[in-house]
């Protein structure tokens, strides 16, 4: 699969990071790209391919019979390798829900979304695991750490979904737990962990598989504004250095400053898009 | 199946946090497969122990002996003295059966009876020789006993001839008799005097034979505390303890084999001219066969009973694991949305979760074979066999265990992994 072995030069470039390419049992787990992944050799360009392709969004929720709530009002969305988007709004615009859409944790009700090259309205059930194991890495505000489970274990937990032997996914883990300088507390659970602690664990895991996109859905909403810091530049750095695609949900508007482009929703609809101080 | 061992020490983690509730679910599976195990293990050890009765008892012989009427009157031949409806009467000397009544019947039925063995017991006691001891029962026998059990020789005869009739003070000992106070050397025990303590009383007997002693094949008691018979004529027996009417019981051995059934009503029929009144006892009898057609059915209704406790508390704890494990999967919702969310399949969750409800039934189960092999080894020497714990019985168990937690975590299993991922993410 093309979409892993794309990004191949940057990890290496890094320095901090050698990655070894997912084993092919987990590609196997991928549907087909309908795409021929020619952008291959446009690497170069100031833009990358387009991974997250949405037309024409819409989201309702059945609540009783007679209502309908929509929550999305067609979303037309592009996000290209290696940008840092955020999304800024009210609570209650629709930000969670457009991002668990983009994440594979939930269908659209209407529209066009092709995520990497795969057609989400096509896509099982089985696909979509898929999908969010390989090509996805979710960070909650919450963070979200599966209880009584160490922080390594945590971060090994997508490479045991990608089957990845036992003896790699603990090389690995303890890697990426390196990368968010928590190397020291990899056998602590998460109750004895700080938040920012928790957050820097759950942004290691979303690393895991090597996906080609991270979500994150207000990683410093719990946090206060110094730890908060940290995490941004986790984020950046990831960014940056090994060109990770990030779409980010904000309440902080210096946070959201920082990043290539902002996008503002209000019910439902994006209703403001434009170039933040990190734009390339 | 990679997955397979972290869902096993997942399992076990998610147990290890809820020790007491993990506990209390078993518990209807621990009564259900202990109690199933106990019961197989002392209906093994009764069979085992029945099954070495048969070979050393022999299937040709009839034990004729004497059991207390029912239909009790409430007076005495004295007057009228109110009889406790529970005071069990032991057989008087005027209630034996008499060398003339037996001779009588030998002699009525001359083509069925192959001989007639009695054997009456003086007691259990011991012989001490310096550190030395073992531990014995004198038993007195008639020259049939030797026809109902077939005793091998090592050294010297069995009993006969003048000793028997005279009833002299002559007796057989065991090889393991001769092993511990004769070094194993029956050529030095023959002809040796021995003191038998029996209670406060000593009785002195010459060494005239050494037989082979059968040991049971689930003994637990060493070789060396084991009590072995020493036979010795019965009139030297009946002379020691001042009886000389009669015998409570004796064997009839017949001559054609699997006779023995058919036999019964004409012992019943010669008797009871002597029996028909006696008000306090009639004629009791048994064979092998009938004995064995006795236990199994007693075993069956018990089995039965047991079988059929166990399967409920069995049902009752298989649905508290369910429940158990539908309150677990509803605490652990955002886990499991999380896990969504990290890339498992709903078939992964649901292996998680019927691997954490086999775990629960496995342990349980384990925790119910040791209670049950426990019990049952405790029954079975309370009823004073030796214990013998059926190995099949205990894998069927945890064969069974998995099964009950595959069918009632299924379910709940199912449950977590259709879980949408959204929804258990903002589950609060
Ligand atoms: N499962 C659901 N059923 C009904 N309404 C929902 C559900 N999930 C979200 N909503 C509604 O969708 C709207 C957008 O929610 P959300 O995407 O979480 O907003 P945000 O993340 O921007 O605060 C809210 O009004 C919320 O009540
Ligand atoms: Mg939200």
């Amino acid at each position: 699969m093309m979409g892993f072995g794309g990004s191949g030069s940057k990890k290496e470039k890094s320095g901090e990071l050698i990655i070894e390419d997912i084993t092919e049992t987990a590609e196997d787990l991928l549907p087909e790209a309908q795409t021929e992944p020619a952008e291959e050799g446009t690497a170069s360009e100031p833009e990358g391919r387009i991974i997250i392709d949405m037309h024409h969004i819409v989201k309702r929720y059945f609540i009783g019979q007679p209502n309908e709530l929509e929550v999305l009002h067609g979303i037309d969305l592009q996000v290209r390798e290696g940008e840092f988007v955020a999304i800024v709004g009210q609570s209650g615009s629709g930000k969670s829900t457009l991002m668990n859409m983009i994440g594979a944790l939930d269908r659209p009700t209407e529209g066009q979304y092709t995520l990497d090259g795969v057609d989400m309205f096509r896509a099982k059930d089985r696909d979509l695991s898929a999908i969010r194991c390989l090509k996805i890495g979710f960070v909650f505000q919450t963070y979200n750490l599966v209880a009584r489970t160490s922080a390594l274990k945590n971060v090994e937990l997508p490479m045991l979904y990608a089957k990845m032997s036992p003896r790699r996914r603990a090389k690995r883990a303890k890697e990426l737990l390196a990368v968010v300088e928590m190397e020291d507390r990899m056998k602590h659970m998460p109750d004895e962990l700080s938040g920012g602690q928790k957050q820097r664990v759950a942004i290691a895991r979303a690393m895991a598989n090597d996906p080609a996109l991270i979500l994150a859905d207000e990683p410093t909403g719990a946090l206060d504004s110094a730890t908060g810091r940290l995490i941004m530049d986790i984020f950046h750095r990831l960014n940056k250095e090994q060109g990770k695609t990030i779409v980010l949900i904000t309440h902080s508007p210096e946070l959201a400053e920082e990043t290539g482009r902002i996008l503002t929703l209000k019910d439902g609809m994006i209703v403001g898009s434009r170039k933040g101080a990190g734009h390339p | 199946m990679m997955l397979f061992f972290e869902n096993i020490s997942l399992a076990i983690s998610s147990l290890r946090a809820n020790k007491v509730r993990a506990l209390l679910t078993m518990l209807g599976i621990i009564i259900g497969i202990g109690a199933v195990i106990a019961i197989v293990t002392v209906g093994n050890s009764l069979t085992l122990s029945i099954s070495d009765s048969m070979s050393s008892v022999g299937a040709n012989n009839i034990t004729v002996g004497l059991r207390q009427r029912e239909n009790e009157e409430e007076t005495t031949d004295s007057g009228a003295v109110f009889r406790d409806y529970r005071n069990q009467k032991q057989p008087k000397e005027e209630d034996y059966f008499t060398d003339e009544m037996i001779e009588a019947f030998r002699e009525t039925y001359p083509d069925e009876i192959a001989d007639i063995s009695i054997s009456e017991s003086l007691g259990s006691g011991k012989v001490t020789k310096g550190e030395d001891y073992a531990n014995v029962s004198v038993v007195g026998v008639n020259d049939g006993f030797f026809t109902a059990n077939d005793l091998t020789m090592l050294k010297g005869n069995i009993l006969s001839g003048k000793a028997m009739e005279e009833g002299r003070d002559v007796a057989l000992v065991s090889d393991y008799f001769v092993d511990n106070l004769y070094n194993g050397d029956p050529g030095k025990a023959m002809g040796e005097t021995v003191e038998i303590t029996i209670g406060k009383k000593y009785y002195t007997y010459t060494i005239v034979g050494v037989y082979e002693y059968q040991a049971m094949s689930f003994s637990m008691t060493s070789k060396k505390d084991t009590v072995t018979d020493v036979y010795t004529p019965v009139k030297s027996v009946q002379r020691k303890t001042h009886n000389t009417s009669g015998y409570s019981s004796f064997t009839v051995v017949i001559k054609t084999a699997g006779e023995a059934q058919a036999f019964i009503p004409k012992i019943n029929h010669f008797f009871d001219r002597y029996y028909r009144k006696n008000r306090n006892f009639e004629l009791s009898t048994f064979t092998l066969e009938s004995m064995v057609s006795e236990f199994t059915g007693i075993m069956g209704t018990v089995s039965t009973a047991i079988s059929i406790i166990a399967g409920i508390s069995l049902l009752v704890g298989g649905i508290g694991v369910m429940n158990i494990m539908l309150v677990s999967i509803s605490e652990r919702t955002r886990e499991i949305g999380t896990r969504k969310a990290l890339g498992a399949t709903n078939a992964s969750i649901r292996t998680q979760f019927i691997v954490e409800a086999i775990v629960i039934c496995l342990i349980g189960g384990m925790i119910g074979i040791v209670v049950g092999v426990g019990g049952g080894i405790i029954g079975a020497k309370a009823l004073g066999f030796a214990a013998a714990p059926s190995l099949s019985s205990i894998l069927i168990s945890l064969i069974f265990s998995m099964v009950i937690g595959v069918f009632f975590g299924f379910y709940p299993a199912n449950k977590a992994a259709k879980m949408n991922p959204i929804d258990a993410l903002r589950y609060e």
